[in-house]
Parts: C-alpha cells; sequence; structure tokens
C-alpha cells in the first residue's frame, strides 16, 4: 500500500510514526475535551428531551393546587378558571410505610386514582401487574424504585397507616410516574428508594380513609399555553383560600423537576468549563509540538523547496499532518462521548426513573465538537505552519546558527559561583525560551488545577454535609405530626421508648414578599434554647434565635433581596391567614434548601394561636431505636419520620456513586493531560538536544549527568507548576461553586490539603514517569553519529 | 577506575584483530577487517583515507565509543574491549578527549563553561582559563557560541578537550568545517598540547596535506591499514601546504 503512496505522503506515515507517543498524547488531550462535551452536551441534551417528552406524553401537571379540604364541585369553577386547559383534583397525603424486615418507619406518600382507571393529568406509567381492582380496597400501585429496593412486586403486602389507622395493602401493580422522576422525601438532599414510598389507592377507598369523602385536597391542572400561569396562581389563590390552600405553585417549585432542573444545569455547567480547559492545553499542546517539529525540519523543509515544491504544497505537508492527529483525536472524543454517555444514561436511568432514557446527542452537537476541534488545531498551528510557508529554500538549507544565549539573564551570571555547569545550561535554556517554559508550565498546571476541580466537590459535600448534620440539625430523628398539635404531645413522644431529648417545632407555609419578589415557603419555628436543629452565623457559629423578627437563611435574603432591619410581608397560608409585616432580625447561613426560622413562641403569637407543634426532633438511644421505631409506627398522630443517619448514608452512596465516578473520570482525564504535557515536552526537548546531550556522553559524562540537564529543566517546571496549579484549582472551584449555586442547595468552597497534595502527586507520578520513559531513550542515543553529523 | 601513567615502554594503544561489522546477510558491511595497530604515548598520528576506509570506526573504537565486533584494544595495560558501558564512561571522561568536526560547543555556555564542563568532573583537570590560554582565546572566554567564529569555536572545543588533561586526543576532521587559514591556527593549537602536554593525538583527516605535521601516517583502505609512514622530522602547521 506504501507504494502507492505518493513520496511526500509516505514521509508524512513515516514521520508520524516517529511521533506516535507524542501525536497520540495530543490526540488523547483533543479527545478527552471533545469526549467531555458530547458526554455532557448530548446527556444535557438527551435528559431535557426525555424530560420534556415524558412531561408531555403524561401530562404531568403545570400547575400544583394543594388545599386542606374543598367540595369536589369546586372542579367547575376551576376548569373556568381563564388560562386552565384541563383540571382535575385528587387526594395526596402522607403516609408512614412499613416492610416487612424494615425495621425503622419509612416516609411516604399516597395519591388517589380516579374511578376510571388512569388519570388525565398526571399518568402514571404501569410496569407490571395491573390496575386496582375497584372492588378491592386494599389493592394499591406502588412506585418502582421503592418496590425494587424492597424486592416487592404485585400480589406482596405493604403496611401503611393511614390518617392514624393500620392498613395492610396488596400491591396490585409498580409503577412509574412523572411526578416522582427523582423521588424524594421532602425535606431531603438525595433520593433514598429505600426511605421513601409512593402509594396510588382507589379514590374511594382513600377518600374514606382520609374523611374527605367528595371532596380533595389537590388541584392538579394542565394550562393554555399563551395563559399567564402567575395570573393563574393568583386566581387558584383567592378561589381556594377558604378550603385552606397553602398557595399554588407551578411545575418549577415541583420537587422532582427541581431536582432535575439542577441536574441538568450541573451537566451544563461541566459542558461549558471542563472541555474548553482539555481544549485549551490541546492547543498549547499542538502549537509546541507541531512548532518545535517544524523547526527540526528546517532543512527538509529548504530541500522539498528546493526541489521545486512550492509553499502551499509543503504547508499541505504539514496541515496533513495536524489533520491527522485532529481526526483521531476527534474519533477519540467521539467514541469516549458515546460511551461514557451511555453510561451517563444508564446511571441516570437507576438514579432517576424514566420509561424511557435514551443518550442520543443531535447531529449539531458532534459537528460543533468536531468544528471546535478544527478551531484548536488552527489555533495552535497557524504560526508554525505559517513559518513554513516563510521559509526560504536557501536560508532553510544552511543550518541555523548557534542559538544566541549572549543575552541571558544577569542574576544566573550572578550565581556562577555557586552552580555547576549542566545547571548553568537548565536555568539559560529556560530563559532563553521563555514562551515555551511557560506554556509547558502552564499546561502542568491547568493539569493540576483541573484535577482539583474536579475532586474538590467530594471535599465540599463532605463538609456541607458535616456541617448540616453536625452542626445545625442535630437531631437523629425527626418527626412531623398531621396536624398542629398543643404542646403537650411532645411529652407523649417524650415518653416513647429511648428519646432522651425532644424538642418542639412548627412549620407553616407562607408567601413572603419583598416588593416585587415573592417566595412561597415555610417559616420554621423553634424553640428558644434549641439544642438539637439551631441556626448557625455565616461562621458557623450557633446563634440563638431572636425572640423578634425573622430570620432568613443567606439564599432566601439573596433571592428576596432583602437584609436585616428591612420588613419583609408575610402572607400565612394556614389558620386565621394573617398578613403580617415582620422585620428581618437575622441572616444565617445554610446549605441546603432556603429556610425561614421565628421564635416558636413569637411565631404562635403572631398566629394568636395556643402554643402548637407540627413535630419534634428527637435525640435517641441508638441501643433502643428499633422499639422507638415500632412506637413511631403505631402512633396515630405521626405523619412522618425522618432519620438523620439514614439520610447521611444515602447522602453518602449518592455521592459515592455519582460524584465519585465523576471524579474517577476527571482525574483520569486530567492525569492524561499531565503526562501528555510533561512527556511532550520532555520527548521534545530530547529530540532538540539529542545531539548535544550526546556530545556531553562522549565527553565522559554519565547517563545520570546529561539525564538531569533535560530532567532537571522539566522537574523544575513541574515544581513551578504545583503552586500555580493550585491556584487554579482554586479559581477553577470557585467557578464550579458559584455556578452550582441553587435553591435547592449550595457548594461552599471547602479544599482540603489531602486534595491539594492528591492533586500534586498525580501531577509529579505523571511527571515521573514522562522522565523514565525519557530517560530510556537516553540510554539509546546513538553516540557515534555525534560525530559525523551537523546540525 | 584508577587513573595509571603509561610508560614509554607500554603503547598508548595497541589494537590485535579488530573486526567491525554492520548488518547481516546481504546488507553486511566490513567497516574494519583485522586491525593491528600500536600507537606510542605522545606521539601525533594522522589516519588518511577515502570515506568509508574505516578511519572513524577505528577511533570510535579506540575512543571507547564503540565496540569492535572481533578483536581487542589495550588501553596502556588495561583491555577496553573488556569494559561495560559505564567503565567506558569512566575512561572517556578521564583519559581521552575528543575534538568533532562540527565543534559540538554547547550553545548556552560561554568558551569558559564550555571548557568549565569538563573540568568540573575530571580529576586533575587545568583551570579553564590555562586551556582556553593554550588555544589562543584569553580574550574571548566569555563570548558564546554564538559570538565566536567557526575557528574560534572549534579552539573552544579543543580547550574543553585537553583541559582535563588527557593522555589521547581524537580529533575527528577538526579542519573540515573550515578555511585554510582558520584551519591551521586549529591545527597549532593541537600541535602546541601535543608538544607541550605530550598527549597521544590522533587526527583523522581527508587532507593529505595535514600529514606533514604527524609523527606517524595511518594510510586506510577497505578497513584495513594499508601503510603505515614514519616522519623523524614533523614540520610545524605554518608549513604545511594545504
Amino acid at each position: 500500500m506504501i507504494k502507492l503512496l505518493r513520496p511526500l505522503n509516505r514521509k508524512l506515515l513515516r514521520d508520524l510514526w516517529a511521533i506516535k507517543g507524542q501525536a497520540l498524547a495530543i490526540a488523547v488531550v483533543i479527545g478527552c475535551g471533545v469526549g467531555m462535551y458530547l458526554m455532557s452536551r448530548g446527556m444535557l441534551l438527551s435528559l431535557a428531551e426525555t424530560r420534556a417528552a415524558y412531561y408531555e406524553r403524561y401530562r404531568f401537571a403545570d400547575v400544583i393546587a394543594p388545599v386542606k379540604r374543598a367540595p369536589e364541585a369546586l372542579l367547575e369553577e376551576i376548569s373556568a378558571l381563564p388560562g386552565v386547559r384541563r383540571a382535575e383534583t385528587r387526594i395526596r397525603a402522607g403516609v408512614i410505610l412499613d416492610v416487612e424486615g424494615s425495621s425503622a418507619p419509612i416516609t411516604g406518600e399516597i395519591q388517589s386514582l380516579p374511578v376510571i382507571p388512569t388519570p388525565h393529568i398526571n399518568d402514571i406509567v404501569l410496569r407490571r401487574g395491573r390496575y386496582p381492582d375497584p372492588q378491592h380496597e386494599e389493592e394499591v400501585l406502588a412506585l418502582d424504585a421503592f418496590t425494587e429496593a424492597h424486592e416487592l412486586g404485585p400480589g406482596d403486602h405493604i403496611y401503611a397507616i393511614l390518617n392514624g389507622t393500620r392498613k395492610r395493602l396488596t400491591i396490585s401493580g409498580i409503577v412509574l410516574s412523572p411526578e416522582y422522576i427523582y423521588a424524594i422525601s421532602p425535606g431531603e438532599i438525595v433520593p433514598d428508594k429505600k426511605r421513601f414510598g409512593v402509594l396510588w389507592m382507589n379514590r374511594d377507598a382513600l377518600a374514606n380513609a382520609f374523611d374527605l369523602d367528595g371532596a380533595f385536597n389537590e388541584a392538579v391542572l394542565l394550562t393554555s399555553a399563551s395563559s399567564s400561569e402567575d395570573a393563574l396562581i393568583e386566581r387558584l389563590d383567592s378561589l381556594l383560600k377558604r378550603y385552606g390552600a397553602t398557595g399554588a405553585y407551578g411545575r418549577d417549585q415541583q420537587i422532582s423537576d427541581q431536582f432535575l432542573t439542577n441536574e441538568i444545569k450541573q451537566l451544563e455547567t461541566i459542558g461549558r468549563i471542563l472541555p474548553p480547559i482539555f481544549l485549551l492545553v490541546a492547543t498549547f499542546l499542538l502549537n509546541v509540538v507541531v512548532g518545535r517539529l517544524i523547526d527540526t525540519e528546517r532543512e527538509q523543509i529548504g530541500l522539498l523547496k528546493a526541489f521545486g515544491y512550492t509553499d502551499r504544497a509543503v504547508a499541505t505537508h504539514y496541515l496533513k499532518m495536524i489533520g491527522v492527529i485532529v481526526v483521531v483525536g476527534i474519533l477519540i472524543g467521539v467514541a469516549l462521548g458515546t460511551w461514557l454517555g451511555r453510561g451517563l444514561a444508564n446511571m441516570y436511568q437507576d438514579f432517576f426513573k424514566f420509561p424511557f432514557l435514551l443518550f442520543r446527542a443531535p447531529l449539531q452537537v458532534y459537528l460543533v465538537a468536531i468544528g471546535i476541534s478544527l478551531l484548536v488545531a488552527v489555533a495552535g498551528t497557524f504560526s508554525s505552519v505559517r513559518r513554513v510557508m516563510r521559509l526560504h529554500p536557501a536560508v532553510a538549507m544552511i543550518p541555523p546558527p548557534p542559538p544566541d544565549y549572549s543575552r541571558s539573564a544577569r542574576w544566573i551570571e550572578h550565581l556562577s559561583g555557586w552552580i555547576d555547569q549542566p545547571t548553568r545550561m537548565v536555568l539559560r535554556h529556560l530563559y532563553r525560551w521563555p514562551r515555551r517554559a511557560a506554556m509547558a508550565l502552564l499546561g502542568i498546571a491547568m493539569s493540576m488545577g483541573l484535577l482539583i476541580g474536579a475532586s474538590f466537590s467530594m471535599d465540599a459535600m463532605m463538609y456541607m454535609v458535616d456541617i448540616s448534620f453536625n452542626v445545625i440539625d442535630r437531631q437523629d430523628v425527626t418527626v412531623n405530626f398531621f396536624d398542629p398539635r398543643n404542646d403537650r404531645a411532645i411529652y407523649d413522644v417524650l415518653h416513647a421508648p429511648g428519646v432522651i431529648t425532644a424538642e418542639p417545632f412548627r412549620a407553616i407555609p407562607v408567601v413572603l414578599r419583598n416588593g416585587p419578589r415573592m417566595r412561597r415557603e415555610s417559616i420554621v419555628g423553634l424553640s428558644p434554647g434549641a439544642e438539637l436543629s439551631r441556626v448557625v452565623n455565616t461562621n458557623l457559629q450557633p446563634v440563638p434565635l431572636p425572640p423578634q423578627g425573622i430570620v432568613l437563611s443567606d439564599k432566601l435574603a439573596q433571592l428576596l433581596q432583602v437584609g436585616p432591619g428591612e420588613l419583609l410581608r408575610v402572607e400565612v397560608r394556614t389558620g386565621r391567614r394573617p398578613e403580617l409585616d415582620i422585620p428581618v432580625s437575622g441572616v444565617v447561613k445554610t446549605y441546603m434548601g432556603t429556610a425561614a426560622y421565628m421564635d416558636l413562641d413569637h411565631l404562635n403569637e403572631l398566629l394568636r394561636e395556643d402554643t402548637a407543634i407540627n413535630g419534634t426532633y428527637l435525640l435517641v438511644d441508638p441501643q433502643k431505636t428499633d422499639a422507638l421505631y415500632r412506637e413511631l409506627k403505631n402512633t396515630p398522630l405521626v405523619a412522618g419520620v425522618s432519620l438523620q443517619e439514614e439520610a447521611q448514608n444515602a447522602f453518602y452512596e449518592t455521592l459515592q456513586d455519582s460524584l465519585g465516578t465523576f471524579v474517577f473520570f476527571n482525574t483520569l482525564f486530567a492525569g492524561l493531560i499531565a503526562v501528555g504535557v510533561v512527556y511532550n515536552n520532555a520527548r521534545i526537548s530530547l529530540s532538540e538536544r539529542g545531539r548535544e546531550l550526546a556530545s556531553l556522553r562522549v565527553l565522559g559524562l554519565t547517563r545520570g549527568e546529561i539525564s538531569y540537564i533535560l530532567l532537571a529543566e522539566l522537574a523544575f517546571l513541574t515544581l513551578l507548576a504545583l503552586p500555580l496549579g493550585a491556584m487554579l484549582g482554586y479559581l477553577l472551584a470557585a467557578t464550579l461553586v458559584k455556578s452550582f449555586d441553587t435553591e435547592l442547595f449550595r457548594i461552599p468552597l471547602v479544599i482540603s490539603p489531602s486534595t491539594y497534595g492528591y492533586a500534586a502527586l498525580v501531577v509529579l507520578l505523571a511527571a515521573i514517569g514522562s522522565g523514565l520513559l525519557v530517560r530510556r531513550r537516553i540510554d539509546t542515543l546513538d553516540l557515534v553519529a555525534v560525530l559525523k553529523t551537523r546540525e | 577506575m584508577e587513573s595509571e601513567v603509561t610508560t614509554s615502554t607500554t603503547a598508548a594503544f595497541r589494537a590485535e584483530g579488530l573486526t567491525k561489522v554492520y548488518g547481516t546477510g546481504e546488507a553486511t558491511v566490513y567497516a574494519l577487517r583485522g586491525v593491528d595497530l600500536e600507537v606510542p604515548p605522545g606521539e601525533m598520528v594522522v589516519l588518511l583515507g577515502p570515506s568509508g576506509s574505516g578511519k572513524s570506526t577505528l577511533l570510535n573504537i579506540l575512543g571507547g565509543l564503540d565496540s569492535p565486533t572481533s578483536g581487542r584494544v589495550f588501553f596502556g595495560t588495561r583491555e577496553l574491549t573488556a569494559f561495560d558501558d559505564r567503565h567506558l564512561t569512566l575512561f572517556r571522561r578521564e583519559h581521552v578527549g575528543f575534538v568533532f568536526q562540527f565543534y559540538n560547543l554547547i550553545p548556552s555556555l560561554t568558551a569558559r563553561e564550555n571548557v568549565g564542563l569538563v573540568t568540573e568532573i575530571a580529576r586533575q583537570p587545568m583551570p579553564p582559563e590555562e586551556a582556553l590560554g593554550l588555544v589562543g582565546l584569553e580574550q574571548r572566554m566569555d563570548h558564546f557560541p554564538a559570538q565566536l567564529s567557526g575557528g574560534e569555536q572549534q579552539r573552544v572545543a579543543i580547550a574543553r578537550a585537553i583541559a582535563k588533561q588527557p593522555n589521547v586526543l581524537f580529533c575527528d576532521e577538526p579542519t573540515g568545517a573550515l578555511d585554510s587559514t582558520t584551519g591551521i591556527v586549529v591545527l597549532e593549537a593541537i600541535a602546541r598540547v601535543n608538544r607541550e602536554l605530550n598527549t597521544t593525538t590522533m587526527i583523522i583527516t581527508h587532507n593529505a596535506g595535514i600529514a606533514a605535521m604527524a609523527n606517524r601516517v595511518l594510510y586506510m583502505a577497505d578497513g584495513q591499514i594499508q601503510k603505515i609512514e614514519r616522519n623523524p622530522t614533523p614540520c610545524a602547521p605554518d608549513q604545511l601546504s594545504w
């Protein structure tokens, strides 16, 4: 086949073969950038598209309006509101579930199924089994994730505490729902398949259980595209006010959708920040490698031109070489991106429950990736190729004069007495080619920065969890009651086995307004001397709740653009529904959610109600949890129980699964960049200085001594790159932290020393590995050739 | 490797049946075909011969850069052909000076520093300044290679080669890249070193005129020494007919 090629193309293939290691290193770096882009961008689009299709096909509600109890007849009025395409009513309530083999009570939700078997809005996907038989009250549908976690199937039984009554239910079918793609219990931060279950029950049966015959407690609506959702929500709120509405909300406030949006946002951030870093490094590498390759081929270029090859033909020759590297890079990237994308899609499929999720990056994503890679190639090699064009054959064939080092730095001269000649060579070489040194330095630093940026999120998450669970919310168990109770309820709980301390809380639904800015939130009332669930100031010091006013989490204060001392309009959506102007008395640090706090007594005073509570925080004796759980499962007033330790474990597990994989791949990529940069530099230095080094060998310098000359420069640059890399890593982490700042959670900018150390270690290992590879080549330098060849 | 002063009774170099074969099968090339040789210490030897006659191969083997396919080489009383790579490196480091056709100076070091590169690792070196003085470059010591002419660069290379006070100096086409005037200046430097330091010197050249300054001239062809001429009255380099 070689024979069929024109000589210049044969030279191309052989040249490429000669620099295969370096060419591959560059191609891999390009491939990482392209792959990362394809993966994140493709996954983002696949996820968004899947979500849209899922919502569309199963008619996920645009607006959800919970009430305490409203007559079914109201549906007509709701449907008649302008902007409503269709409305349905339903019953949705919290339940405590009890599954054999799980001692801890499980928090869940139960929903009504209309008599006609499938709901029109918020339809469900029947995976296995069948819809409940209307004649059998005890039959229910159950959410796939939950049944999977407990290995339950159609025909299996489950116990639920419905409005204080324990019932044995039979699972008739397993379903998915667009409402529970991210199946998470309210108030938690990560989904826990085992600890959150959702059931669907025939409407009549559920209405019986909750005393809602001929009534509903939630309306779900589809809106017409042209109408204003805000206006509709206002109308709904005023219509439903009398029925104990806590406030209608749009799909974007629905918890599963919020988390999904958050995930998509993170993918977008990754796709925006990381691939450019890889491609920038690839640009550097191309610039360095091709530039220096052309320098070493100066004479050949002159010769080709002297033979009559045109400037363009010679430049095309080098462009082809660059083209091959870039095309290989793109191929690696496409394969890598598709592979990673499929893997990620599987992970998401497992994590989020979609009836279908295919990783399919549209053609334009591929085209953008390819286009960007070509841009990288042009940017990286433009000046080198132009140099090829401009080189005159006569000039090129005369060996270049020895590079002039006479204008080297004064300070090197001042060191004369201190350093030996090899070290002087290293320093002068660095000083003579500062741009080259800077590029190598920056390349190594970037790989380290990327490592830090990729792995710091673990530190930050751990820190966040530590602060959230060990400083802010220190309770072991949170018990929610069905209705506000007199605070004497706490004594009932205190008598439960294993309870060491109990602290009451009250959460009330409110709408907070500051001018045009409005948020639907809960205000949590805490007892003044609370020791379990506390608030912390921005220095993470626990602070007592002020007896007056409202305390906001920093994120909420930012969203409402309100600060301490300013008045906030609080529209209470429960009880007598007062509207109050309350001064902001403090801003506290939270990493999760957008909480608002008040002194419990003050809150009840403002509501003009006797001391009432929604639940308690408990500190429990770990030896006696089983007994406590049994008691809680059988206490009628308990609507939900969340267990701190389980939540923490679920968080760590999720972290390991998702973030761990992400960190692993990034470490791999960053390691590849480090090797790519360091190896390329060492390799090129060797080919440029091979003659010089071989002469020194002839003069009697040992392999170790000449390795020093070559590798000391690399070591120097690598060591210099470490602090710079740490800085770049910090900046990258800060950028990521900023873009991950959402209502759901904020990641603190915390980078542990071990992360810096780990990143430095990977870079050093990459450098040492590259050094050893090059060192092996030093051992095979041809000493004899040196005597004869000129440069 | 311990330094050992070669006495006049021992040859500086002795080679027995040196053969060097490159390649195998059809591509086999005999660079040396059974060369026997003795070089007395302190002599100036010139190797003459056409390209491919084996001059460089012989020089490389004597200088410890290459090893013969068969045959033995003795440096003084020690057998070079029995040395491993590490000992060959030490041998070059302590006993041998090389001068290349294309100077091979380190561009990032000044003339003085290029010499210093070798004196730093040698056992009994002369100061770099003294070595540069021997080749007449006292005034150019702090110049970089880029600031020196070809002849000056070659003289720095000679200073670098002799600063360690080697037992032997190998020069492979030392004047090959120089014009005649400059070439003579370089040869004068080599002759002076040979005379004043008693360094055994071997020069490879295409230029038959240079032979007149040698004590001994080896004519090589086809990998063999065809003829050895002894010259009882070597002339000074400036007397050479170029």
